[in-house]
């Protein structure tokens, strides 16, 4: 763990603290399990929105396709009658295909990844709404599919699906961002692409790649909020999330430069965020200052952490300052 | 505020510029070291030397950009220890750079009076673009330029473009215009509009110092010649004396000093890596061909702009090349990327070494291993009690002086930075290495290390392609040498006919002078 990790967890754990105190429910088993499968769910998406913006760039179509594949799938098993290992397998293809497309966009013909994904935040959304004719998207009366809802919706001593599948794709990413040389070359092409293709490495293919890996964790996210919600509407499901993935990033130490984050940092944003939103339920703050509270949080965070850098960075230079003139006294 | 001489001005004879003793170090380099000029009214000069004798030294502390170390400049007979910004404007000298500064949004009109447009009466303050178009009008009629005002300058060529800038000297009313390789990047045909224009400015009155690697473009255009060497005056030529031949000898004509990487252990061996007619992106219609051969460092000399940089960047296949063909060992290759070339043992040391060359936010072994992860990487995780073994030898083999490997590299100096970038080749299995600018920006000590390292590898059967405008480099490090001239090889040169009048003959186009250096 980082500094900035270990700055994070502190804070989480001070916010919690208070909360607690001012309202003891927070501890309570069913609220903790609760919140920790909204952590799952979005941070399945947020892990993903970290390997593209450490290549430096951003991914803002993720919401919408939270939509998208949550109103294909749901209506692919409850209307279609795809068998619904099927319709996952289809679903993180769908995912693939798309990240491959983003990928080749930003690459090939040297699109800014903004404005590739914000179409195709304004894309998705627009097939979805039109694939169900706005209408919203739902499982029929006593319908259930044992094997899905236990994986999905279900919970283990406990603990909730979502936030186990979180912790097992944690761990495999961790090893792929930290010890793999797929992560070293993605932390190099984000650090500085040139270098990068002076070194012999294929960047085109490894930003490809990040794009790739974003989409399939999407796709896995949208699953488990398509079977939480159950009813899927087509012009909402998802909005905004591309933006509480991207503020868990940068909570989490990514640089919207590229080049830097750490897998703990951004799941350690995904819990803070989540633990925010259930402050703002539990002590009665008006739920409707909710995006509010966290935008100003956000901030505050960012601040302190610069400042904080900033602070320690000037008593370094004022240590070496204060040796060189000892040098220079000698 | 006429500016054009009044021949009953009493100090109408006088010089309007006058430099004298002007001195301009940088940390440690002597840029400029006394240095003394004169420029008359009306007069046009041709300023010569080679890449680093200090002309561009010389033309920011004209422009009021830097400020002299000492030595006085005198404008108009009144002296000044250093020039600003304003008061260079104001004595009138104007500059036409050789990268154009227009903003080809606007029209020819809007980019000569950019940020001094005429403006309407009323508080909004509207841009009077009748009075802007009539004022730049008779400038442009007085150049001979074939455009009109409102001509957008994205629809004019780069000589029409140069028009512009030049408009733009008049229109301020200048008294020196100082044309800093205007024509390096026009096509010959172009290159006649330009000389005619500076004819006409000679003939208003308006001095000219007129700077060119194109020789033969100053020998038709200046009345004088004043030649740099090493931030000193090295001679003038008048009128009547200019020649080619005498300008490069006045460019040049110093000792070599001892800058030697020591002499090959054996004879070159087979040819390794061999170019034949390539095409760059840069110079189309210029092939190339050129044979690389094992334990030979081939210096690549030329000057800047000649496409030597453009030629290593398709061998190593960061640019696409557009024609020929690049084999190994005789075996023809295709270069999509650069991994194509580093896995057949092509490595290059590129010329922006912070840009391009090594990671500045990673550290030294992650730096060394960075292209060849997977072999340090058992299964699919990397190793990096590996990658720290794999540096540590390339610490100890190129002396990269640092506490640890996994300190930053951007902690390092130059010289270390440079090591690193070596090491990083050095580490897999090298064939060809070609180093762009290997010794820019180091000092001395660390220059000399490099150079017998590039020897060291040439004598353990590698070919090194240097690429280098050092001349003194060039000549002491490389055992052959080729010239490059507008994209082209212009010549090869073997070790007995090196010398840095054929190295500049070569450069500038002409044929070398083998008889006289045998």
């Amino acid at each position: 763990m980082t500094k900035k990790d270990i700055g994070l967890l502190v804070l989480i754990l001070v916010v919690g603290a208070i909360v607690a105190i001012l309202n003891p429910r927070f501890l309570l088993p069913n609220n903790i399990a609760n919140t920790s499968n909204l952590v799952g769910m979005f941070g399945l998406s947020a892990i993903g929105q970290a390997f593209v913006i450490i290549t430096s760039g951003i991914e803002l179509s993720v919401g919408s396709m939270i939509g998208l594949v949550g109103v294909l799938f749901v209506d692919f098993i409850a209307t279609e009658g795809v068998p619904w290992p099927l319709a996952v397998v289809l679903m993180l293809a769908l995912g693939a295909v798309v990240g491959l497309a983003h990928g080749l966009l930003v690459t090939k013909l040297r699109l800014q990844p903004f404005i590739v994904t914000l179409c195709g935040l304004l894309f998705y959304r627009g097939i979805a709404r039109f694939y169900t004719q706005d209408a919203t998207a739902g499982f029929g009366f006593g319908q259930e599919f044992p094997g899905l809802d236990w994986l999905t919706t279900g919970k283990l001593y406990g603990v909730p699906a979502s936030f186990i599948a979180l912790v097992i794709v944690a761990v495999v990413m961790w090893f792929v961002l930290n010890r793999s040389v797929f992560g070293r070359h993605l932390y190099a092409v984000g650090k500085n692409e040139e270098a990068a293709r002076f070194s012999g490495i294929k960047t085109h293919r490894v930003i490809i790649t990040a794009y790739i890996i974003c989409q399939v964790l999407t796709a896995i996210s949208a699953i488990y909020f398509a079977m939480y919600t159950r009813s899927i509407s087509p012009s909402s499901q998802g909005n905004f999330y591309e933006l509480y993935a991207i503020a868990a990033a940068v909570l989490g130490g990514c640089s919207l430069f590229g080049g830097e984050g750490s897998l703990i940092g951004v799941i350690l944003g995904v819990v803070l965020l989540q633990e925010l939103q259930n402050l703002v339920n539990l002590l009665g703050i008006p739920s409707s200052l909710n995006y509010a509270v966290m935008g100003g949080v956000i901030l505050i965070g960012v601040i302190l952490d610069q400042q904080l850098g900033r602070f320690r960075e000037r008593r370094r230079t004022a240590e070496l300052a204060r040796r060189g003139a000892e040098t220079a006294k000698a | 505020m006429k500016s054009k001489p009044d021949p009953s001005d009493a100090d109408a004879s006088a010089p309007f510029l006058v430099l004298s003793g002007v001195k301009k170090s940088y940390t440690g380099v002597r840029a400029l070291n006394g240095f003394s000029m004169q420029v008359a009214r009306g007069e046009v000069i041709g300023l010569v030397g080679e890449n680093g004798a200090g002309k561009s030294t010389l033309m920011k502390i004209l422009g009021g950009v830097i400020a002299p170390d000492g030595g006085t400049i005198t404008i108009d007979g009144k002296a000044h220890d250093a020039l600003t910004v304003g008061e260079s404007m104001a004595a009138g000298i104007a500059f036409v750079h050789q990268e154009l500064n227009l903003f080809d949004n606007l029209d020819v009109a809007g980019n000569v009076y950019i940020g001094r447009e005429p403006l309407r009466n009323g508080w909004m303050r509207f841009v009077d673009r009748s009075r802007l178009h009539s004022e730049v009008a008779p400038l442009l009629e007085r150049l001979g330029a074939n455009f009109t005002p409102d001509t957008p300058v994205s629809s004019l060529s780069l000589a029409q473009q140069q028009m512009v800038e030049v408009a733009k000297a008049l229109s301020v009313d200048a008294r020196l215009v100082i044309l800093d390789e205007p024509t390096s990047s026009l096509p010959l045909a172009e290159t006649d509009r330009l000389l005619e224009v500076i004819a006409g400015l000679k003939a208003a009155g308006i001095a000219v110092i007129f700077i060119s690697h194109r020789l033969h473009e100053i020998e038709r255009a200046a009345d004088r010649v004043v030649a740099l060497r090493d931030g000193e005056l090295a001679g003038t030529l008048e009128r009547d004396e200019i020649s080619h031949d005498r300008m490069v000898k006045l460019m040049i004509g110093r000792d070599i000093k001892a800058w030697n990487s020591g002499d090959p252990q054996a004879a070159p061996g087979d040819v390794v890596l061999s170019a034949k007619s390539v095409q760059t992106e840069a110079y189309p219609l210029r092939p190339v061909s050129l044979d690389l051969r094992k334990g030979e460092i081939l210096g690549l000399a030329g000057l800047v702009g000649a496409g030597r940089t453009e030629l290593a960047r398709v061998l190593f296949g960061i640019d696409p090349m557009l024609g020929g063909t690049v084999s190994i060992a005789g075996e023809p290759i295709r270069l999509r990327d650069a991994s194509d070339a580093v896995s057949r043992g092509i490595f290059l040391v590129p010329e922006d070494r912070k840009g391009a060359g090594i990671l500045l936010g990673l550290p030294i072994h992650q730096n060394i291993s960075l292209p060849d992860l997977k072999s340090h990487a058992k299964r699919f995780f990397v190793s990096q009690r590996s990658e720290t073994e794999a540096a540590e030898t390339q610490r100890k083999n190129l002396g990269i002086r640092t506490p640890t490997v996994s300190t930053l590299t951007s902690t390092l100096s130059g010289g270390n930075q440079q090591k690193v970038v070596l090491a990083k080749w050095l580490a897999m299995k090298p064939r060809v290495i070609i180093m762009d600018e290997p010794t820019r920006g180091i000092d001395v000590g660390a220059k000399a290390e490099i150079y017998r390292l590039m020897r060291k590898l040439a004598d353990s059967g590698v070919a090194v392609l240097m690429i280098s405008s050092d001349m003194e480099e060039v000549i002491g490090v490389s055992d052959r040498i080729a010239v490059m001239h507008e994209g082209a090889i212009s010549g090869f040169l073997d070790h007995h006919e090196f010398s840095e009048e054929n190295i500049l003959l070569l450069a500038v186009g002409k044929t070398a002078n083998l008889a006289g250096a045998a």
